[in-house]
């Protein structure tokens, strides 16, 4: 599987999924 | 003494705008220019004139965006960091910050200096280096999307984002 970190875009799309995930992590941690 | 966080918020902002400014230079401009210029034969320009003054503000910039944070936090700081009483959005941008912090300092940097000369290495260690910087370089250029969304939502606008 190619890195997604080796094209901007793949680089882009993987920071908003983890921006994603991480607010989901936040919520939850603020109960 | 009301000044020191307003004044701690400004220095953070003008700060954190050259580090993440210089961050998406490298990865939207100078990595693909240099990409270019390497093919036609007018990279060494970049090397030696652009990349290490570039490279002197983007370090230094993250140090003060980081110093210039943690004044903000004041004594909120530690409730940041291990996300209590309310302070996990702002934590969270916090987290981030520090672990790009720590990818300037202790991957990108040195490897930076093998790459530019300014480090004695061999081909093999240079090719190395190239790809480790490469890697944290894009690594915080993810990061930095999480860690804005944090920084600006996660305290001031947290009720609207439900934080």
């Amino acid at each position: 599987m190619k890195n997604p970190l080796d094209s901007l875009w793949g680089t882009i799309i993987s920071g908003l999924v983890l921006t994603v995930i991480l607010y989901f992590v936040v919520k939850s941690l603020l109960g | 003494m009301d000044y020191v966080p307003a004044l701690a918020r400004w220095i953070h902002f003008l700060a954190g705008v050259m580090w993440i400014g210089l961050l998406y230079y490298f990865n939207f401009v100078q990595v693909p220019a240099l990409k270019a210029a390497t093919a036609d034969g007018t990279g060494a320009g970049i090397t030696k004139h652009v990349a290490p003054r570039a490279l002197l503000y983007f370090r230094w910039a993250a140090v003060v965006t980081w110093l210039a944070g943690a004044t903000l936090l004041s004594d909120k700081f530690v409730d940041a960091f291990t996300f209590r009483h309310g302070m996990a959005g702002i934590g969270m941008g916090a987290w981030l910050g520090t672990i790009m912090l720590f990818n300037v300092w202790v991957l990108i940097w040195p490897n930076q200096q093998k790459i530019l000369g300014l480090k004695p290495a061999t081909d093999e260690e240079k090719n190395k280096a190239r790809r480790v910087a490469f890697l944290a370089s894009r690594t915080n250029t993810m990061l930095s999307i999480p860690m804005l969304f944090f920084m600006a939502g996660g305290w001031s606008h947290r009720a609207i984002f439900g934080l």
